[in-house]
């Protein structure tokens, strides 16, 4: 069994992810493959571009019911960028709303800036008890994308532990990163983040053996 | 809490090997990209430019191979450019791992080429690079393509327009007058430019000191790009990013400690 599967649905610039995953001595595979995807200690939902054409991809190999059946069984589950967005009810772009795979309530929306795409390094105000954090809560990050979620509020959050979230800012916050349980997520691309972004996948695979 | 001011290093590739000399302090001139991108990322840049200065049919394939080596090694933002005339063409240097592709002569011939590319893989991906110079226009600069040797009669401030419109991401601002002079940015295109530019503005042409890449962040730039100086280890990228502190700009920076 391999300890990471990215998975493979068309979108995503790979090759650095599945590299930063074996930097940090950990074995990895691409894969499409339901039962791989279902079985990896983790699995990591990359993402780039559309947020409707991801989604199109996504239902293509059946990643909603993977990643259901990973977090009701609390089997670590890491959305990059666009792998994030989709974890959201819904997104906008150009007037068109999509569906998403609606883990966390909320949608994703173009930022509100005189200057988009947000592209580059940015620093991040981190929550207080984060382990994606952890030692690097001073770093900046590499974000490369217009949209985002601003908010994310479970309707009754009597009954469920709050996720720890992230935000960052250009000319509006937003959300950054998100860790819920087994499901984490950064709209930055860690493996475009140099050392600082390394070590984060390193606390991401340091969750997959406690969980 | 603020979006960083990127300094990017540009490497002119051919054939698989960086042309033009490449200086790095203990490192032997073997002249693969892949050698100098690593030392790059280590110093701290903030993003990579590889430029495909050959760009022929075999060439391209030469380059990808180059661009898949990087992004297995150097963990930080990689954009190709140099040659790239199709959707196709961008996608097999995606796949290679890179983040983003810059497109010059042939979005001038071919506008529509922007909104293809923006459409198949969203504005983020697609940097415009220009090369620009005063002229006879309306803005007083034009553009020029084959390395500032032809000048069109293309006002540089309407396709910049016309470019973001379609879909460009970020337009790579590169100054024909200033290039090579090593007496600092064209700061006066730099502000024209920055008015009616709403995607990150790259400033490029003309760095000789560490003292020249402030004033074009100033002037609007967001990122500041330079080639020679870097190569030739008369500026280093420590020296840029400690001279853009100390004028108060935001950049990720940690002092290098050898």
């Amino acid at each position: 069994m391999n300890d990471v599967v990215v998975l493979d649905y068309g979108f995503g610039n790979v090759r650095s992810v599945l590299r930063a995953v074996e930097k940090n001595k950990a074995s990895v595979k691409l894969s499409a493959d339901f039962n791989e995807a279902l079985e990896a200690k983790g699995l990591i939902i990359p993402g780039v571009g559309a947020f409707a054409a991801c989604m199109k991809g996504l239902e293509q190999v059946r990643a909603n019911e993977i990643i259901d059946r990973r977090l009701v069984a609390n089997k670590p589950v890491l959305g990059i960028c666009v792998g994030m967005q989709v974890m959201f009810e819904s997104g906008w772009e150009h007037g068109i709303k999509s569906e998403g795979l609606g883990q966390w309530p909320g949608i994703v929306d173009q930022i509100n800036a005189p200057v988009l795409p947000h592209m580059g390094f940015n620093s991040i105000e981190v929550a207080i008890g984060s382990k994606m954090f952890s030692e690097i809560a001073q770093e900046q990050f590499y974000f490369l994308h217009s949209f985002a979620a601003k908010k994310l509020e479970f309707r009754d959050s009597s009954k469920i532990i709050n996720p720890l979230i992230h935000y960052a800012t250009h000319f509006e916050q937003f959300i950054a990163a998100v860790e819920n349980g087994p499901l984490w997520a950064t709209q930055f691309h860690p493996e475009k983040s140099g050392p600082a972004g390394l070590k984060l996948i390193n606390n991401w695979l340091e969750t997959l053996d406690e969980k | 809490m603020t979006l960083s001011k990127r300094v990017i290093a540009c490497l002119d590739v051919k054939n698989g090997k960086v042309v033009k000399g490449v200086n790095f302090e203990n490192l032997v001139q073997i002249g693969d990209p892949v050698v100098f991108a690593e030392a790059y990322a280590g110093a701290g840049v903030d993003e990579l430019v590889f430029l495909d200065v050959a760009a022929s049919v075999e060439n391209r394939k030469t380059m990808i191979e180059v661009v898949e080596r990087t992004a297995e090694n150097v963990f930080v933002p990689l954009c190709v450019g140099g040659g790239i005339s199709s959707v196709s063409d961008v996608l097999l240097l995606l796949k290679a791992g890179c983040d983003k592709v810059s497109v010059n002569t042939s979005a001038v011939k071919n506008p529509l080429l922007i909104s293809q590319i923006a459409e198949k893989f969203g504005s983020q991906v697609i940097t415009l690079s220009i090369d620009a110079k005063k002229g006879n226009s309306e803005s007083g600069y034009v553009i020029t393509t084959h390395g500032g040797n032809k000048t069109l009669e293309l006002d540089a401030i309407k396709w910049i327009t016309q470019a973001i419109e379609l879909g460009a991401g970020e337009i790579l601002l590169n100054s024909i007058d200033a290039d090579g002079t090593k007496h600092g940015f064209d700061l006066e295109m730099l502000r024209l430019v920055r008015e009616v530019c709403t995607v990150p503005l790259i400033a490029s042409g003309g760095a000789g000191q560490v003292s020249d890449f402030a004033p074009a962040i100033m002037a609007g730039a967001d990122a500041v790009l330079a080639a020679s100086v870097f190569h030739s280890g008369q500026i280093t990228i420590d020296e840029v990013k400690k001279d853009l502190v100390l004028n108060k700009i935001p950049v990720r920076y940690s002092p290098q400690t050898n």
